[in-house]
């Protein structure tokens, strides 16, 4: 095919080509500092983990490549790693549920018109705005089976201290409270998803003959089904990832009950210097996030309402 | 980006709003966003433009509102009651913790517990700060805190900018990734980010916990894409045709103009920094470094004998006020910060 193209379509062309890659130039500058960081601090250390997985390394000997052996022991070998995971999955579906259903509850009582409402969102919130490490020492002195606040209540009624911290029954429990009280950012999350509720959909229920009860599950619920869904995932994602306050409050205890997740990865690299170990466990937690995202999507996913969303 | 803490469970519900919104973010990239100019793309799809099937129940009777005023009263008061009781007990430990920081040994080992003690023992501040130099791990936080937001701030809308304001080939593959990276959990990064930092000779120094933050995270720059987006590209046009350089239009035009999400992201990284536990823990070692999170644990361990409640608690309340003080203050911008993250559409 003959081109058509004159001495002038051709310097224009060139022009443009010119600018496109000025444009790609003054773009690249900008986001420089993030593609470096994304280089040396994201893309390498993955190799690099996906490469230590593979090997013995204790930080002073060069590491050695043992093959699948690390991701072997963990599931065939290491019986405190299956408690460990167990007592994750645990926090998971107990824990994760327990922070939806009473902060989607709170959020409802506050969605309500009443007085002094932003001074209760405000208490509702604030335990959530409380450092990691505060909030282990606070609770360290509640939990505190002679003289904490609760202990100390149950006395007055003589009632024998509980240990909430160090019993085998309760430790795990005594925790999820914790992260329940310090739930506000669901609530706030919730109480969003509340407020764009159209009102003109109750109108219409109350129209219909629904009760309380049915707009709550017919309306409400449907409605905020995205921030459910949302919470779930992260907090989900958060439970799996869950270090300082197990760490602070039973370091693991009692009889590794609460030992969690990442507080056993922790140990495993900077105490035990099993780096390679500690990896092949980074790259299962990996593995098991995505699971799990996914068996959230496909579960409650299909029941999520996005306004609007086209059938 | 060793953001170890930017997805803790507890702060971070808010900031990890993210991740939902994400899900249409990358949706629409797939689909309309690159061939649509229209700004209307750009906010956020969530306004209801159907309503979804409500259930009938023809057994319901058309009831009305039946229930006797006084009925109603009496539920009314219920649940104000019912508020006030759950409010209460939400800030009880806070209390508790405020109560117990000015009390005496025989206060703070007394059945029934007491609340309002008297006398009240202020010293206690005092005393608790000389049992670990509190006052340096503040000024430690502080720095590193600031710092962090400096870098954070710095990064971030710059390559915010370069991923909304600009188009250029690559973008929308490099942002993808940008986005990406928000899924990987930090414990895969941390082990080998450990390793290179040593290499480097930055153990015990706060530098790996503040260097990688003037390399910008994902997370920031999202939320503040996100903000730059709803600028009208009008006003850099027009800087343009004056012919502004990308840089003036960046500096003169466009961040002015974000203030707000400027303000939602350095309030953010300060809670994360101040809040962060376990990068100083993997990267420093001596106690002169030590931020309030560490130095508050260094305290709790440090009582040989018996731990002296009433200083831990106060030492507590002293890590605590500044962030709650910050918070107070600025309700509003937290308050924007949700908007902006996606969750008020």
């Amino acid at each position: 095919m003959a081109v058509l193209s004159t001495a002038a379509s051709r310097s224009h062309r060139q022009a443009a080509t010119r600018r496109e890659w000025r444009r790609f130039v003054i773009g690249m500058l900008f986001v420089m500092p993030w593609l470096l960081g994304f280089i040396f601090w994201t893309a390498y250390p993955i190799l690099a983990s996906l490469y230590y997985s593979f090997t013995a390394y204790d930080v002073l000997n060069p590491p050695r490549f043992i093959g699948w052996a690390n991701y072997v022991n963990l599931f065939q070998h290491d019986n405190l790693f299956q408690t460990v995971l167990g007592n994750t999955i645990y926090f998971v579906v107990v824990g994760v549920p327990a922070v939806l259903i009473i902060s989607f509850l709170m959020a409802n009582l506050l969605n309500k018109e009443m007085r002094f409402r932003a001074l209760f969102r405000t208490a509702f919130f604030v335990p959530s705005i409380v450092p990691a490490v505060a909030s282990a020492m606070v609770w360290l002195w509640m939990y505190n089976p002679n003289y904490g606040l609760i202990d100390n209540i149950l006395a007055t009624f003589n009632i024998p201290a509980v240990p909430w911290l160090s019993s085998l029954r309760l430790a795990k429990l005594s925790l999820i409270f914790i992260n329940v009280w310090a739930s506000g950012s669901a609530i706030l999350i919730f109480l969003g998803a509340l407020q764009d509720v159209p009102r003109s959909l109750y109108d219409a229920a109350v129209v219909d003959g629904a009760n309380r009860w049915q707009r709550f599950w017919n309306v409400t619920v449907p409605m905020s089904s995205p921030a459910i869904l949302f919470v779930a995932i992260t907090s989900m994602i958060g439970t799996f990832q869950y270090f300082t306050l197990p760490w602070l409050l039973t370091q693991g205890g009692p009889d590794n009950a609460t030992n969690l997740y990442a507080v056993y990865l922790y140990q495993n690299a900077f105490q035990f210097f099993k780096m390679g170990y500690a990896s092949a466990m980074a790259w299962v937690l990996f593995v098991i996030i995505v699971v799990f995202t996914v068996l959230i999507f496909r579960t409650g996913g299909a029941k999520v309402y996005y306004g609007g969303q086209v059938d | 980006m060793p953001t170890s803490d930017h997805r803790r469970c507890q702060l971070v519900a808010i900031p990890t709003t993210v991740i939902w919104e994400e899900r249409s973010v990358l949706a629409r990239m797939a689909t309309s966003y690159l061939s649509s100019r229209d700004l209307a793309h750009v906010g956020y799809p969530r306004v209801v433009q159907h309503q979804p099937s409500i259930r009938h129940n023809r057994r319901v009777k058309i009831t009305g509102d039946p229930t006797g005023a006084h009925k109603r009263w009496l539920s009314r008061v219920a649940l104000t009651a019912l508020w006030w009781t759950l409010a209460l007990l939400f800030v009880l430990p806070l209390l508790w913790m405020i109560s117990t920081s000015v009390k005496n040994d025989a206060q703070v080992y007394h059945v029934p517990p007491v609340w309002l003690p008297w006398p009240v023992r202020p010293q206690n501040y005092l005393e608790a700060l000389r049992v670990q130099p509190f006052g340096l791990f503040f000024l430690n936080s502080l720095q590193y805190s600031g710092a962090a937001v400096l870098g954070e701030l710095v990064s971030c809308s710059l390559a915010a900018y370069g991923f909304s304001r600009l188009r250029w080939r690559g973008r929308d593959v490099l942002f993808a990734l940008c986005l990406a990276t928000m899924m990987l959990p930090d414990q895969v990064t941390m082990i080998p980010l450990f390793l290179i930092f040593r290499a480097l000779g930055w153990i015990n120094t706060y530098r790996p916990l503040i260097i990688p933050t003037f390399f910008g995270s994902g997370y920031f720059i999202f939320l503040l894409r996100q903000f730059f987006l709803t600028i009208p590209t009008e006003f850099s046009e027009a800087a343009h045709i004056d012919g502004a350089t990308e840089l003036r239009i960046f500096l003169d035009i466009v961040l002015p103009l974000a203030k707000p999400a400027l303000a939602v992201l350095a309030l953010f990284e300060f809670f994360f920094t101040w809040d962060n536990y376990l990068g100083p823990l993997i990267y420093l070692d001596s106690t002169h470094l030590y931020p309030v999170a560490l130095g508050l644990q260094l305290m709790q361990s440090s009582f040989v004998e018996k731990l002296i409640w009433p200083y831990l608690m106060s030492a507590t309340m002293v890590s605590i006020v500044p962030l709650i003080v910050l918070f107070l203050l600025t309700q509003r911008v937290f308050v924007q910060g949700i908007a902006i993250s996606g969750l008020r559409g």
